[in-house]
């Protein structure tokens, strides 16, 4: 496995099927795997504060018996200084045997990574990639389909600028017969080029439409997104749509019995609450995935993957 | 217009009529001594019109940067005032400091000293992106 996880699709699909399995295993047992990564240090190296994301990964590594150092934000790091990216990297590389950095910049991992004497790990570059979010993703989907093929994927939301979607669609287009149903407002359209770099290539079966009820009725998975006022030109069209994208109980009715709803989260008005105890919405499922995903790519970039079964 | 002018150096004929002044700053001709001749408009069979460079002078020229300004270019090795050598332009896989990331929140907007690097993403539609940011860039036809 590669040494950097900048983008999903750095990783190969059996590498992305071996995370999946080896996540899979460690929720079966977790104590077979509390202490793998003693003695081991994650540096969490968070140029902008992101605590969920930052957590997670803490909670990855001290689950699997390692510690952690780090800085939350630029301003308690030698950046502040006028540091470069690539030298506070490779000053802290020396301090820790895995980084996850995150850092407002598009690309700054990347850069970070050039001298960097231990894996690194993106943990999210402004709008850019945030590859565990799309692990997790995957691996949800995997929990709750039991397959990651065949199979039709809704995204609903602001499909223009959500990093999330864009990620995901691209790891999905590698899959064997997906279809994919883009459904947004014009104003928040998928942007073309992921059309013609990654789905057309991959001959994946796409359509986009206005409406979420025309194509409930479609859908093994629904990924949800937020429609951000702040992407609309006027408030009329903001108010317009808003509500076309709400997901409640009265939209599920024309829904699979088997729909998997996620959402990357925060969510704000997008999912109603009363959706929260249907048992199709996997997404507070998908939320505690992440950690899991997270212990099986620390693992694998550590090599220590195999390490349970050597014990 | 005949192409044998050059004794020793290089001519650089088949650039797209009104690329040629694009096509000598970026190959940072004015920093030569050499004779170098510049030529607009000339009439082609094949292209309608087409400008020409010819560069006196025997210098390693960037081919990666020509692919990428104007892949219809041909670069002809003149060595004795013969053609000893002809080179087809295509375009590159990288181009390095030829262009630069026009993203405001790519990382090479801030940290000094990094190379602009772009990737051909799309061969077909000529799109490269860049190599942190992955925005693109189009070259016009």
């Amino acid at each position: 496995m590669k040494k950097t996880i900048i983008d999903p699709i750095d990783l190969t699909v059996e590498e992305i099927d071996g995370l999946i399995a080896l996540a899979d295993d460690i929720m079966k047992d977790r104590t077979r795997y509390q202490d793998v990564c003693k003695h081991k240090i994650l540096g969490t190296l968070f140029f902008e504060p992101s605590t969920r994301t930052r957590l997670s990964f803490e909670s990855a590594m001290l689950s699997l018996g390692g510690s952690v150092l780090g800085f939350s934000e630029a301003s308690s790091s030698s950046a502040s200084k006028g540091e470069s990216v690539m030298d506070t990297v490779h000053i802290v590389s020396n301090y820790c045997d895995i980084i996850a950095m995150r850092h407002p910049k598009e690309g700054a991992p990347l850069v970070g990574s050039k001298h960097c004497n231990v894996p690194l790990i993106n943990a999210g570059d402004g709008g850019h990639n945030h590859p565990t979010q799309t692990l997790t993703d995957l691996l949800t989907i995997h929990r709750e389909k039991g397959r990651l093929d065949n199979m039709t994927i809704g995204f609903c939301g602001d499909l223009k600028f959500g990093r999330t979607v864009h990620s995901l669609l691209k790891a999905m287009a590698r899959y064997d017969n997906i279809r994919m149903i883009f459904i947004s407002p014009d104003e928040l359209k998928l942007p073309e080029y992921l059309k013609e770099d990654y789905l057309d290539p991959a001959h994946v079966d796409y359509e986009e439409v206005t409406s979420l009820d025309d194509v409930m009725g479609e859908l093994d998975v629904l990924y949800m997104t937020r429609v951000q006022k702040e992407r609309f030109f006027n408030e009329q069209d903001y108010l317009r749509l808003r509500d076309t994208y709400i997901l409640d109980l009265k939209k599920l009715d024309n829904a699979k019995k088997d729909l998997s709803i996620l959402h990357p989260l925060p969510r704000v008005n997008e999912i109603t609450v009363d959706v929260d105890d249907d048992p199709r919405a996997a997404y507070f499922r998908q939320a505690a995935n992440g950690r899991f995903i997270r212990m099986a790519l620390i693992l694998s970039l550590l090599g220590l993957d195999h390490e349970v079964e050597r014990l | 217009m005949k192409i044998d002018d050059v004794k020793n150096g290089i001519v650089l004929d088949h650039i797209t009529a009104g690329k040629v002044m694009e096509v000598y700053e970026a190959l940072e001709l004015d920093k030569l001594n050499c004779s170098i001749a510049i030529l607009k408009n000339v009439r082609s069979t094949k292209m309608g019109k087409k400008d020409i460079l010819k560069i006196d002078n025997d210098f390693d020229v960037d081919l990666d940067v020509l692919g990428y300004l104007d892949p219809n270019i041909t670069v002809c090795i003149i060595k004795d005032g013969k053609i000893v050598e002809k080179k087809q332009m295509q375009l590159p896989e990288t181009i390095v400091n030829v262009e630069k990331c026009k993203n405001p929140r790519c990382i090479t907007s801030v940290e000094k000293n990094l190379d602009q690097i772009f990737y051909l993403a799309n061969r077909t539609k000529r799109i490269y992106r860049c190599k942190y940011c992955d925005s693109r860039i189009e070259r016009s036809k």
